[in-house]
């Protein structure tokens, strides 16, 4: 009896504490920005835009044929993140990535044609020294994993939906 | 002890009903304390006065201050430039993290010196380690609150670090954000917290002092007191020389406040937080440099933990490591003056110590040794190698030899070791076998046989 | 205990061990690719005050060649009232600002001339509209950039005359980009700012390129801390205070200690 009465009280303090958790978690405000539209037709061959999601950044990058024979032609077994580039990708020449280096959340350089785009010509994390290739696979340093692919798809042949 | 001669009635009457001058003058008072404690044992008051400044200064900070994303900024530049004395309190505060922590970090190197930790003080200790890591969370919380370049990346790197606890690591990380990215509800909890974790370390100070009353000081030379000839009372003995360190030490504190206020933060704070560009360096500040680097010293994948996984373990377990040290520690004697082994490994330790510290502020990657130039040379024949071993259908990587060049992370890589190999292999190793030297009777017997370094 | 000497030695050892051990954070900040030389400004020291001549000038130039394109938005015009401009001067300077202001009673925004305790006003009404006509470039704010950079005030000096005409050989530039031996990467968007005799100083100092880049470069390390010249007044009575405090204490600690051996 005793211990039923103090396991049905801790039942209850346990989920009283859950809503004080869970508001901590993102708000529906917050949620409900969670999906934006992006304009293309501007975007010219070989450029890399970049467009706010959720408070970060993702990377466009319209990319040309080199970049792409280059994507394409990586041995994939060789890779830390074994993908091939058409897993990756909705239209191959439409690379879309979100721009948030997979080791400690920095946004990689590579975006502006004055940046460092690293050894494998994609994009370089200054932070702790990652490369990714024209695919945002990882190449070498200490990030685990590829750069994300967002959920996203093309609503006609200029405008692409985030999210 | 009998109470205290209370001539004024009031005051005898309420101790009467809550006897808290009693108390008082019990434990500030009379509190027996070795009369052979050095200078070092300064640091111990001195941490709890750079608290009481921080509290201080942080609430009237706090009425300044606005906690959101788009206006924490501007509400920093604005106690900078219009509140009354704002500019003041602002550096004392910024600049008190830094002084709070060298009086920590000096006060811990103390009691890993002298055996502080050992029984009966395992307890004591314990809530000296809780309080440190209380100490690093508020620190880095409010790094955060000004929404500079170096708050805003930092955050994001740590709170990533949670990202490498396996299943749950993004979910983690989703909750401390409360967002998809360190943002405005990122913002207003560290202040929440920032503002709430001190109070908690008041509490832990407390026990902490509990504690330490209970059995009394160490002292330099780690044997017991034997009788009232050993001990003098705190006060007027300990007062008055907490006093004169205190004053002293806030000379030097005065000189970063006045003169050199942005020495030890970073530029790129000065410039607003923007989610989309990260500075070149994040680099946290100098107190963390060491935990940084050892965090950063696994650059490799060990069975089937990833790199990142390790560097976290591997920080957090830099620190609890000293959980264990009373029984990591063999030695029957507390205080290395007679440990002539010892002495020396505890000098090392620091040097390590610093140099994790200066390996952290350093790109990993960067050539410890040769010249950025003949690195950038060698791999870029590499690179010339590998593109035409591939054109040739070749396997690059395998065909050609990778240049290796001596960089940061292999400093820290060492310097990592060794810190787990000081208190994991060597310290139960030299409890056992060192031979020390022939401990005073007590504490009043005149030093004839004292080693360097020790204070006396 | 006549071991106090020495322990207080060990002690400030210690510290100052400890502070040195702090440089290696800083220093490591540092690096960044650009060369900047170093140079001798009158806000430097223990002493240092700004120049206020340079200041008046710095104004000028910032006026002339830095705002239409950077804002100085955490600066009030009252601000240059503690530098030593009069009351009527701050107005006459306001004046000749517009400051949007609203709404008035029908709701509508407006604008009217500045007064002293208005801002500078940003000459962009928004990051993107900053970048629209910089070529994507963002011109960022000056109330803080001699504290933002490392080494600030050498290396916005650096900066302002670290220009060339052409780049060196072997170095290719980006459209629109000019070469500059201070910037990091050295290719920076900014068009070379002065040019000699691009303002007429009103107390007939010639303006050179080196001229103008020393007096403006002064004005912002104003902008940047304002609160300096106090600050070190302050700071050195504070101090003599602490030093005096604790040799009366030092004082105290012998005479009650003098019982214990």
């Amino acid at each position: 009896m005793y211990l039923a009465t103090g396991a049905f009280g801790a039942l209850g303090a346990a989920l009283a504490v859950w809503p004080l958790i869970d508001s901590m978690n993102p708000a529906a405000d917050t949620l409900a920005l969670s999906t934006i539209e992006a304009d293309l037709s501007a975007v010219e061959t070989g450029q890399r835009i970049t467009v706010k999601w959720r408070g970060s950044p993702v990377f466009i990058d319209r990319r040309t044929d080199k970049q792409l024979q280059e994507a394409e032609a990586v041995d994939v077994s060789r890779l830390r993140d074994p993908q091939t580039d058409a897993e990756r990708v909705i239209k191959p020449e439409w690379l879309v990535l979100v721009g948030i280096c997979t080791h400690l959340g920095c946004v990689p350089l590579g975006q502006k044609p004055t940046d460092d785009r690293g050894d494998w010509g994609g994009w370089f994390c200054p932070c702790h020294g990652s490369h990714y290739d024209t695919s945002g696979r990882i190449r070498k340093g200490p990030a685990p994993t590829n750069l994300v692919v967002p959920v996203y798809e093309f609503l006609d042949d200029s405008t692409v939906k985030i999210g | 002890m009998a109470a205290p001669t209370m001539n004024n009635r009031m005051i005898k009457w309420f101790d009467d009903r809550l006897p808290i001058f009693t108390f008082m003058h019990h434990e500030l008072h009379e509190y027996p304390t070795p009369k052979n404690l050095s200078y070092w044992w300064n640091f111990g008051s001195l941490a709890g006065i750079m608290l009481v400044v921080m509290i201080v200064t942080g609430i009237v900070l706090a009425m300044h201050y606005t906690a959101d994303a788009n206006l924490a900024f501007g509400s920093v530049e604005r106690i900078m430039r219009d509140v009354n004395y704002g500019w003041l309190l602002r550096y004392i505060h910024s600049n008190g993290g830094s002084m709070f922590f060298i009086v920590v970090y000096i006060h811990v190197f103390r009691g890993l010196y002298y055996g502080s930790y050992k029984s009966p003080r395992e307890v004591l200790w314990w809530l000296g380690i809780i309080i440190l890591l209380l100490m690093m969370a508020t620190a880095f919380m409010g790094y955060v609150l000004p929404w500079g370049q170096m708050s805003f990346w930092g955050a994001t790197v740590i709170t990533n670090l949670f990202s490498a606890i396996p299943l749950v690591g993004d979910s983690i990380v989703t909750w401390l954000w409360g967002g998809f990215s360190v943002d405005d509800p990122t913002l207003n909890r560290f202040f929440s917290l920032h503002y709430l974790l001190p109070f908690v370390i008041v509490g832990v100070v407390v026990l902490h002092l509990w504690a330490l009353h209970v059995h009394g000081s160490n002292n330099p030379k780690g044997i017991d007191m034997k009788g009232p000839q050993d001990s003098i009372p705190f006060h007027p003995y300990y007062t008055v020389k907490d006093l004169f360190g205190a004053a002293l030490f806030f000379v030097v504190y005065a000189v970063f406040i006045f003169f050199f206020p942005d020495y030890l933060g970073h530029p790129d704070n000065y410039i607003p937080a923007n989610p989309l560009v990260t500075p070149a360096h994040i680099v946290p500040e100098w107190y963390f440099l060491p935990f940084y680097a050892v965090l950063r010293a696994f650059d490799f994948d060990i069975w089937f933990m990833p790199a990142k996984l390790l560097g976290v373990i591997a920080m957090f377990a830099s620190i609890l490591v000293l959980f264990v040290l009373p029984w990591l520690d063999t030695s029957r004697v507390r205080s290395g003056t007679f440990r002539p082994v010892f002495k020396w490994f505890f000098i090392i330790l620091i040097i390590d110590c610093v140099v994790l510290g200066y390996v952290g502020a350093k790109a990993p990657n960067d050539p410890l040794i040769a010249s950025q130039e003949s690195v950038q040379a060698a791999n870029d024949e590499y690179n010339a190698c590998v593109a035409k071993a591939d054109a040739a259908g070749k396997n690059g990587e395998e065909e050609c030899d990778k240049p290796f060049f001596v960089q940061y992370v292999h400093l820290g890589q060492l310097t990592t070791a060794y810190y787990f190999f000081h208190f994991l292999l060597l310290l139960p190793i030299l409890g056992r076998t060192e031979r020390t030297l022939p401990l005073p009777t007590s504490i009043s017997e005149p030093v004839t046989k004292g080693g360097a370094g020790a204070g006396q | 205990m006549n071991g106090d000497g020495v322990m207080t030695r060990r002690i400030v050892t210690g510290l100052a061990a400890a502070i040195l051990g702090l440089g290696i954070a800083t220093a490591a900040q540092a690096s960044g690719g650009g060369t900047v030389g170093e140079r001798h400004w009158s806000f430097q020291g223990i002493f240092g005050t700004y120049d206020r001549a340079a200041l008046r000038r710095g104004l000028q130039v910032f006026q002339g060649s830095c705002a239409s394109c950077h804002g100085l938005k955490y600066i009030a015009f009252r601000n240059l009232q503690d530098v030593g401009f009069t009351e009527g001067e701050v107005k006459a300077i306001a004046v000749d600002y517009t400051i949007a202001d609203g709404p008035d009673d029908a709701g509508d925004m407006f604008e009217r001339d500045g007064k002293p305790s208005d801002r500078f006003p940003s000459p962009f009404a928004n990051e993107n509209a900053a970048r629209a006509s910089n070529g994507g470039a963002l011109p960022p704010d000056l109330s803080l950039i001699v504290k933002a950079r490392a080494d600030g005030a050498n290396y916005l000096y650096g900066l302002l005359t670290g220009y060339h005409d052409e780049a060196p050989k072997g170095v290719e530039l980006m459209e629109g980009m000019y070469y500059n031996d201070a910037f990091s990467g050295n290719q920076i968007a900014m068009p070379p700012p002065l040019f000699a005799d691009g303002v007429d100083y009103e107390d007939g100092t010639e303006a050179t390129v080196e001229q103008m880049a020393a007096d403006v470069t002064t004005f912002l390390a104003w902008a940047a801390s304002p609160e300096m010249e106090t600050r070190k007044r302050l700071g050195i009575k504070v101090i003599l205070f602490l030093l005096v405090l604790s040799g009366l204490l030092y004082a105290v600690k012998r005479k009650v200690w003098a019982d214990v051996h």
